[in-house]
């Protein structure tokens, strides 16, 4: 106690930590993985069990070939939840090695090589998923619709491990097809009118529970929505970017959707379906790789909200969020630079505020 | 009253029901009180005792030294025992000149010790010399000579005078106490400090969680014009100074800048107590309010302590430690410091001892910073933490001052909501520790390149001075010479005319003769000092040595 080394003050600490930030975000994801493991079964289990527990075993050979504590490093969850967000964004029946090999490059490509926690510049999980889609572009887009667990026509445990290991064949594969903005995509390319397609191709309802072609964890906007409340309202995240990110999209998206129904799909649409929900408030979000300051949190979230839109709309990918993150991740370095909070008693400019009357001429003396 | 929203902040958990509510009581006499000459910002006083000096309650045993300085009195009557070294209520554990009185238990006050019968009639001059008398400073923990304070008016165009109640700092409860227990007599000293400052706006601003203290005083200042109680929205740091005043104002300090420049001066409650006393009663500042809290104390208490009590009679008196304390400090937890050991004495300052336990330091081992940007969100100076403790976490401590290190007030809020624990204020202390050596050193350096250059030009000067001297001597040589020949040629062209008469040339050439000796002699001692060696010897002597002996000194401050 009293010969304790010399201690810098604050002597008593907010109840927070760094694991109790990850375990919180873990828990927020629980309730849309549970989903999407109950609707795309065993294959979708294999998958998720396999990226988490690689991305455990890279983040430990990584610290043991780093020469850093292994107990206290696995245990802050950092690596766990970059795990898991990647594997919500794979297609749901992707062969196991997707999963692994996500894994090594979130892990180890995103993250360890740039120093390990805080040290990235770029969002771990969208690194990986943006590699995974580049080099296996038929892998990474094969969706099904739900096939929940323990009805008769899914896949059970032998035929999951068949799916998992040795990727999709007959008879499976003909429940594979497109998500919905791939197939809003495929309706534009056909010359089609979106307006009279939207009705059949999108039910709003049906997205917010869950029960549309997607990624594994990215099927129900509703309990996505609800575990990213759960977080502002925890205080782990903060509502700045969310709400920056679902405007980016909604905004343009309508503005578009008025002037030309037929070409651009609606706002509704773009907020439920795809990504756009796990990436405002679960990937977006990342502390390491957004910006520090409010208004600079404004800017990164609009900047990729409206990436995510332009992507989808005009790009190459119907699914675009992960590559709006990292164009916007690349940016953040830039907007802590311009964009700070002002310092108490100085003007934008770090000027001191001016005095008044006798002060001043005080002060000058 | 309108309040305006300040930045930033924090809402630590305030633990005030540890010691709210327990009046403040005596502590029985101490056997020794350890009286440090340093208990405030400015100059060490000077002791005015000696050994086995018999002193009365309230006399002055050391006096101030230069203008931001104060006085300290005896705190009870006794004997003077010791005059030396003793290990000061500071983290570093380090001595300082301390008198040492021995308690005689009568407790008698000295007989000059005599109040003003009407302090609001004074001249605002003569209350800030009484208040220097009394060795008032300010006593929510900076100790600020309080009299320099007050005699901001006659610089500065003043509007109000704020007492600050917020008593902001989780656990601490004495100036809450003080305010429900004393009201009378804290407004009687903030009115006194206003007449000094010659404002008649007075606020008091109480944070929320002090409705006992709020409402005692709004009883105490109902009668009084001009005056109001405020009650303040609970966030740290609504104490501080700066941020105080823009809650009350919505005017905002400039930086560097003191907030007289926005008119308003700043109080603290047992500060305005210890004004009333000393204008009332003409008593010192011998004693004051201390709260013994923490998890670790077995009963939190608030205790009127003479100044020199040693925190080990504290902690006695409150029934000593319910488990081993984690950590123990003096002041609040936010911005208090470590009590080196538990001999150390209560000062001016002290308004709080904790005892923390283990769960409530909430202690753990440092993480990577994750950029939360939780830091930016808690500074109420508008800073960006992470990026300051960057910078010094490198060295570049220019980077560090360039992105604002110097508008820190080291609240602690930063550190105390950052989820990889990391020791932000360690980092800034050590930054602004580190910038207070270099500019020591700078200074240093400065000084003597200043004094180096005085020498070269003195030494220059001296050169100067001996050329001219040797030229003048030439000259003077010169024309000793031409009047000898002068003369020599005069005596010859009177040799040659031979038609003169003899005694009347006699006579004139002994003249001329007489007239070059006289000359000659007048020069001679001159020419002898004036020697090569001479002149050398005189030169390098006494300016030199001085010169050295400055230099020297230069490079020793």
């Amino acid at each position: 106690m009293l010969d304790s080394p010399l201690l810098a003050s604050p002597h008593a600490h907010a109840p927070v930590s760094i694991s109790r930030t990850m375990g919180l975000v873990l828990l927020a994801l629980l309730p849309a993985t549970l989903l999407g493991l109950w609707q795309f079964g065993w294959p979708a289990i294999l998958l998720f069990s396999a990226t988490l527990t690689a991305a455990l075993l890279f983040e430990a050979l990584a610290l043991i070939l780093g020469g850093k504590p292994l107990r206290a490093s696995l245990m802050d969850g950092s690596a766990l939840l970059t795990g898991w967000l990647l594997v919500m964004t794979l297609p749901p029946w992707a062969p196991w090695w997707i999963g692994v090999l996500g894994a090594f490059i979130a892990i180890i490509v995103g993250k360890q090589v740039f120093g390990g926690l805080g040290q990235n510049l770029f969002n771990p999980a969208m690194v990986a998923r943006v590699v995974l889609l580049v080099s296996f572009p038929l892998e990474m887009t094969q969706w099904i619709g739900p096939q929940p667990l323990f009805f008769a026509q899914t896949p059970g445990l032998n035929d999951g491990l068949a799916i998992s290991l040795d990727g999709l064949s007959a008879p499976w594969d003909a429940m594979s097809g497109a998500s919905i903005l791939g197939q809003v995509d495929l309706i534009l390319q056909q010359g089609g009118d979106l307006a009279a397609a939207t009705p059949e191709l999108f039910a709003p309802l049906t997205a917010l529970l869950g029960g549309i072609p997607g990624s594994l964890g990215e099927t129900s906007a509703l309990l996505l929505l609800l575990g990213g409340l759960f977080l502002i309202r925890k205080g782990v995240i903060d509502w700045v970017i969310p709400v920056a990110v679902l405007l980016g999209v909604a905004v343009p998206a309508s503005l578009l959707h008025l002037l030309d129904p037929a070409r651009f799909a609606g706002p509704l649409l773009h907020l439920l379906a795809g990504a756009t929900l796990l990436t405002a408030f679960f990937i977006a979000t990342d502390p390491v790789t957004s910006p520090v300051s409010r208004l600079g949190q404004a800017v990164f979230g609009a900047g990729a909200g409206l990436l995510i839109y332009l992507i989808r709309t005009f790009g190459a990918y119907p699914e675009g969020a992960a590559f709006a993150i990292l164009l916007m991740n690349a940016a953040t370095p830039m907007i802590d630079h311009y964009i700070k909070p002002r310092i108490f008693g100085r003007d934008r400019h770090g000027r001191p505020l001016p005095v008044a009357g006798d002060a001043a001429q005080e002060r000058q003396r | 009253m309108q309040l305006f929203r300040i930045r930033g902040g924090v809402h630590p958990d305030d633990r005030k029901t540890l010691a709210a509510g327990r009046p403040i009581e005596p502590l029985p006499m101490p056997k020794l009180l350890h009286i440090p000459l340093q208990q405030h910002i400015g100059a060490i006083a000077n002791p005015l005792v000696q050994r086995r000096q018999y002193v009365a309650k309230g006399e002055r045993i050391a006096q101030a030294q230069g203008t931001v300085s104060a006085p300290i009195h005896a705190p009870t009557s006794g004997r003077i025992v010791g005059l030396g070294l003793y290990p000061a209520n500071h983290p570093s554990g380090l001595s300082v000149r301390t008198i040492t009185l021995q308690p005689d238990g009568k407790d008698r006050w000295h007989k000059r010790i005599q109040g003003v019968a009407d302090p609001l009639a004074l001249e605002p001059v003569e209350i800030a010399k009484r208040v220097a008398d009394a060795g008032v400073v300010g006593m929510g923990g900076a100790t600020f000579p309080s009299a320099v304070k007050l005699g901001l008016g006659k610089r500065y165009q003043l509007s109000t005078l704020v007492i600050n109640g917020s008593e902001c700092e989780p656990y601490l409860t004495c100036d809450d106490q003080l305010m429900r227990e004393q009201a009378e007599a804290i407004v009687d000293g903030a009115r006194i400090m206003a007449r000094a400052l010659g404002v008649d706006r007075l606020l008091f601003g109480i944070e929320g969680n002090k409705p006992e203290a709020l409402v005692a005083m709004q009883r105490a200042t109902a009668e009084l014009a001009g005056a109001d109680v405020v009650r303040l929205p609970m966030r740290y740091p609504m104490g501080s100074e700066k941020h105080l005043v823009q809650t009350l104002t919505g005017k905002e300090t400039p930086a560097r800048g003191l907030t007289a420049d926005i008119g308003v001066v700043v109080h603290n409650p047992a500060t305005a107590f210890a004004v009333h006393e000393a204008l009332r009663f003409g008593r010192p500042l011998v004693s004051r309010v201390i709260s013994i809290t923490g998890g670790a104390i077995s009963t939190p208490k608030n205790l009127r302590v003479l100044i020199g009590t040693k925190i080990e009679d504290l902690i006695e008196h409150c029934g000593r430690f319910r488990e081993d304390p984690e950590r123990l400090i003096a002041g609040g937890p936010m911005m208090g410091q470590p009590i080196p050991e538990l001999r150390v004495p209560v000062m001016k300052g002290t308004n709080g001892i904790l005892a923390l336990t283990a769960a409530e330091t909430g202690k753990r081992e440092p993480q990577p910073c994750i950029r939360c940007g939780s830091c930016v969100q808690a500074c109420p100076c508008g800073l960006v933490p992470l990026g300051m403790a960057a910078h010094v976490r490198t060295g570049d401590l220019d980077g560090a001052v360039a992105t604002g290190l110097m508008d820190c007030i080291g609240c602690g809020s930063c550190a105390y909501v950052c989820p990889a624990h990391i020791p932000l204020v360690q980092f800034f202390n050590h930054a602004k520790g580190e910038l207070a050596a270099r500019g020591r050193a700078k200074q240093k350096q400065t000084e003597t390149k200043r004094l180096a250059e005085h020498r070269a030009r003195r030494l220059e000067a001296q050169k100067r001075a001996k050329r001219e001297a040797m030229a003048k001597r030439k000259r003077e040589a010169e024309a000793k010479k031409q009047a000898e020949a002068k003369a020599q040629a005069e005596s010859e062209r009177q040799t040659e005319a031979k038609a003169q008469a003899e005694a009347e040339r006699q006579t004139e050439a002994n003249q001329q003769v007489m007239a070059a000796n006289e000359a000659e002699a007048r020069i001679k001692p001159r020419t002898e000092s004036l020697t090569k060696h001479g002149l050398e010897q005189r030169l390098k002597q006494a300016p030199e040595s001085n010169q050295d002996q400055a230099v020297a000194e230069a490079q020793a401050c």
